[in-house]
């Protein structure tokens, strides 16, 4: 248990692209998260620095910051087990425009998952029998493994792909456009297939798993991208694509 | 290029490293035998000009490189130079060319 006195020697982004760190020293606390740090600075040094965050019990995915040079979620991160010589230093997502402090603007991360077709779209009205779905076929296992994103674009401030290429739709989209493929009950599978191929789309991806790694959820977009490419490429096959 | 098309450049290039894999190492395991075995220029030579499987072993070797080597340079200058569009799919084009031409001049010369 840390000792009353003791202090985490905080740095934390501070204004947009052109900003700079500025230092806090904020008092270690037991089970302290680094969203409870920025928490403190906001609320006990200066109200006016900017962060997101709602649910802070790993839900929402709205507080994931660079922590110590890594992407995370903040709320579910332990400064125990991140900072173990008591410095740490807190900056924006990386791969997104900054608005703020810590705050990024989102808008690019989730207009590509309606690129990507991230949408359900029904092949059923509301006056069809519910659709009986076998939670043991492998198409729905397959869906599944990949259905709890919680939208943080920890994965996305992770991949080099998107760095290097602005237009590349990104492990997250991609990811949200494999579960829709692989269910049984959505209408546009080949439209979709056609919009996250080529090289903004899984085509480019390079399978060097930073993104699965990262991903607080344990989800494996590499996977998912994967199967993409597979399933793109028996669809080109087929001459569907 | 179409992202349809961009997915035809990927498949090339999975397709054509996937017999690359096998060339390179029936190449290799060619060479190591052939240098172990003593085996002089003149006798290796021997073996190679007029033959028809040695010749389509390289020719397909040489076509595989010419078709892998400038799409993996093509994503090279597309993410590290940020060098898309046309004049880099031109010079890609042009280096595949020139890893052909190159290719089937050393294949006659052993093969012929
Ligand atoms: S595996 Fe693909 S999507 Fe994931 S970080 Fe690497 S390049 Fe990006
Ligand atoms: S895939 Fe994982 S890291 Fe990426 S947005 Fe979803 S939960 Fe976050
Ligand atoms: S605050 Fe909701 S996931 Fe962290």
């Amino acid at each position: 248990m840390p000792r009353p006195e003791q202090l985490l020697h905080t740095r934390v982004w501070r204004g947009g692209t052109d900003g700079q760190f500025q230092s806090y020293d904020v008092p270690r606390q037991e089970s302290q998260t680094v969203l409870d740090v920025v928490t403190w600075i906001q609320r006990r040094v200066d109200p006016s620095l900017a962060y997101r965050f709602a649910c802070r019990v790993g839900m929402c995915g709205s507080c994931a910051m660079t922590v110590n040079g890594l992407p995370r979620w903040t709320c579910r991160t332990h400064v125990a087990r991140v900072a173990p010589d008591d410095r740490l230093e807190i900056a924006p997502l990386a791969n997104l425009p900054i608005v703020r402090d810590l705050v990024v603007d989102m808008r690019e991360f989730f207009d590509k998952w309606r690129e990507a077709k991230g949408q359900f779209v029904p092949t059923a009205t509301r006056h069809d029998p519910i659709a009986r779905v076998c939670p043991d076929s492998p198409a729905r296992r397959a869906a599944d493994a990949a259905i709890q994103c919680i939208g943080c674009a920890v994965c996305y401030a992770s991949c080099d792909v998107v760095a290097w290429n602005p237009k590349y739709l990104g492990p997250a989209a991609l990811n949200r456009a494999w579960t829709l493929v692989r269910d049984e009950r959505d209408g546009e599978r080949r439209q979709r297939l056609s919009a996250v191929v080529g090289d903004a789309g899984c085509h480019a991806c390079h399978t060097h798993t930073l993104c699965t790694e990262r991903c607080p959820m344990h989800l494996s977009p590499t996977t998912s991208i994967a199967g993409l490419k597979r399933a793109a490429a028996i669809a080109a096959l087929r001459g569907e694509l | 290029m179409s992202p349809r098309g961009e997915m035809r450049v990927w498949l090339a290039q999975r397709a054509t490293a996937a017999v690359l894999a096998v060339c390179v190492t029936v190449h290799l395991v060619t060479l190591i035998v052939a240098v172990h075995g003593g085996l002089s220029a003149a006798a290796i030579l021997g073996r190679t000009r007029g033959s028809p499987g040695w010749m389509t072993f390289y020719a397909v070797f040489v076509v595989c490189a010419a078709i892998h080597a400038p799409l993996g340079l093509r994503t090279i200058a597309a993410e590290w130079l940020s060098w898309r569009g046309r004049a880099a799919d031109a010079a890609c084009t042009a280096f595949g060319i020139v890893v052909l031409v190159l290719g089937f001049r050393a294949v006659a010369a052993v093969t012929l």
